[in-house]
């Protein structure tokens, strides 16, 4: 399980493939990137995390998910700082040796990362900054987990 | 000595990342109005306890947690991470 928040860029293909490469026994990988929209004339975005805290609750969550879909492997990386329109956020990537596990381990690690990991984002824009208020929605959608 | 921590708006309405807290407050809402006291801008920041989360030593909390041994209390809003 490698799980990483970082500043600097990750260079999502060779991070996909070395994550397939390494899966021995899997027979799925699933991986997921997350883009900073271009919505409303935004320009870049602001995330700030809650370093140590970071770093732990990201662990839990991917243990979590490793037990409940019996995952072969995981990966999470999560960037912070100010990221253009465009750039990858973060990805998650679940191996399984059934595609079902790795789809649905996904998805779980998707919405808890969005609720339960110290990540605040800041918009940035042409009519200045805000930051992003946590949706009902996102909390709704750990219900179903 | 409790070292106090702000992330996001909230740290950008008291204007410090973090402070250090000589406080005998049993809870952590205890805490709260002891530091909602400290200026017109940890006022505002603790105006609305619903929008805020806590944790303690890095672990998610409620507001009605003992505060006897904790050595780090961060405050912010709701987490948008992903």
């Amino acid at each position: 399980m490698r799980l990483s928040v970082q500043e600097a860029p990750f260079d999502l293909g060779a991070e996909s493939v070395a994550f397939a490469g390494s899966v021995a026994g899997a027979g799925a990988v699933v991986t997921f990137t997350g883009i900073v929209r271009g919505d409303g004339g935004l320009t870049a975005m602001e995330i700030e995390h809650y370093p140590g805290m970071t770093e732990r609750a990201i662990r839990a969550i991917a243990e979590e998910a490793v037990a409940r879909w019996h995952l072969t492997d995981a990966l999470v990386i999560h960037r912070h700082g100010r990221l253009a329109v465009g750039e990858p956020i973060m990805m998650v990537a679940t191996a399984a040796p059934h595609r079902g596990d790795a789809f649905a381990a996904a998805e779980f690690l998707m919405d808890y990362l969005k609720s339960r990991a110290p990540f605040w984002k800041k918009e940035i824009g042409p009519t200045g900054e805000a930051w992003v208020a946590a949706k009902d929605e996102d909390e709704a959608a750990l219900k179903r987990w | 000595m409790i070292e106090v921590r702000y992330f996001a708006w909230l740290r950008e309405r008291i204007g410090e990342r973090a402070e250090q807290v000589d406080t005998t407050a049993a809870t952590v809402a205890d805490l709260v109005d002891e530091l909602a006291a400290r200026s017109e801008g940890h006022a505002l920041a603790f105006a609305d306890l619903k929008s805020l989360r806590v944790a303690l030593d890095q672990q998610m909390a409620g507001f009605d947690a003992p505060l006897a041994g904790v050595r780090e209390v961060a405050f912010f809003p709701p987490m948008t991470g992903g």
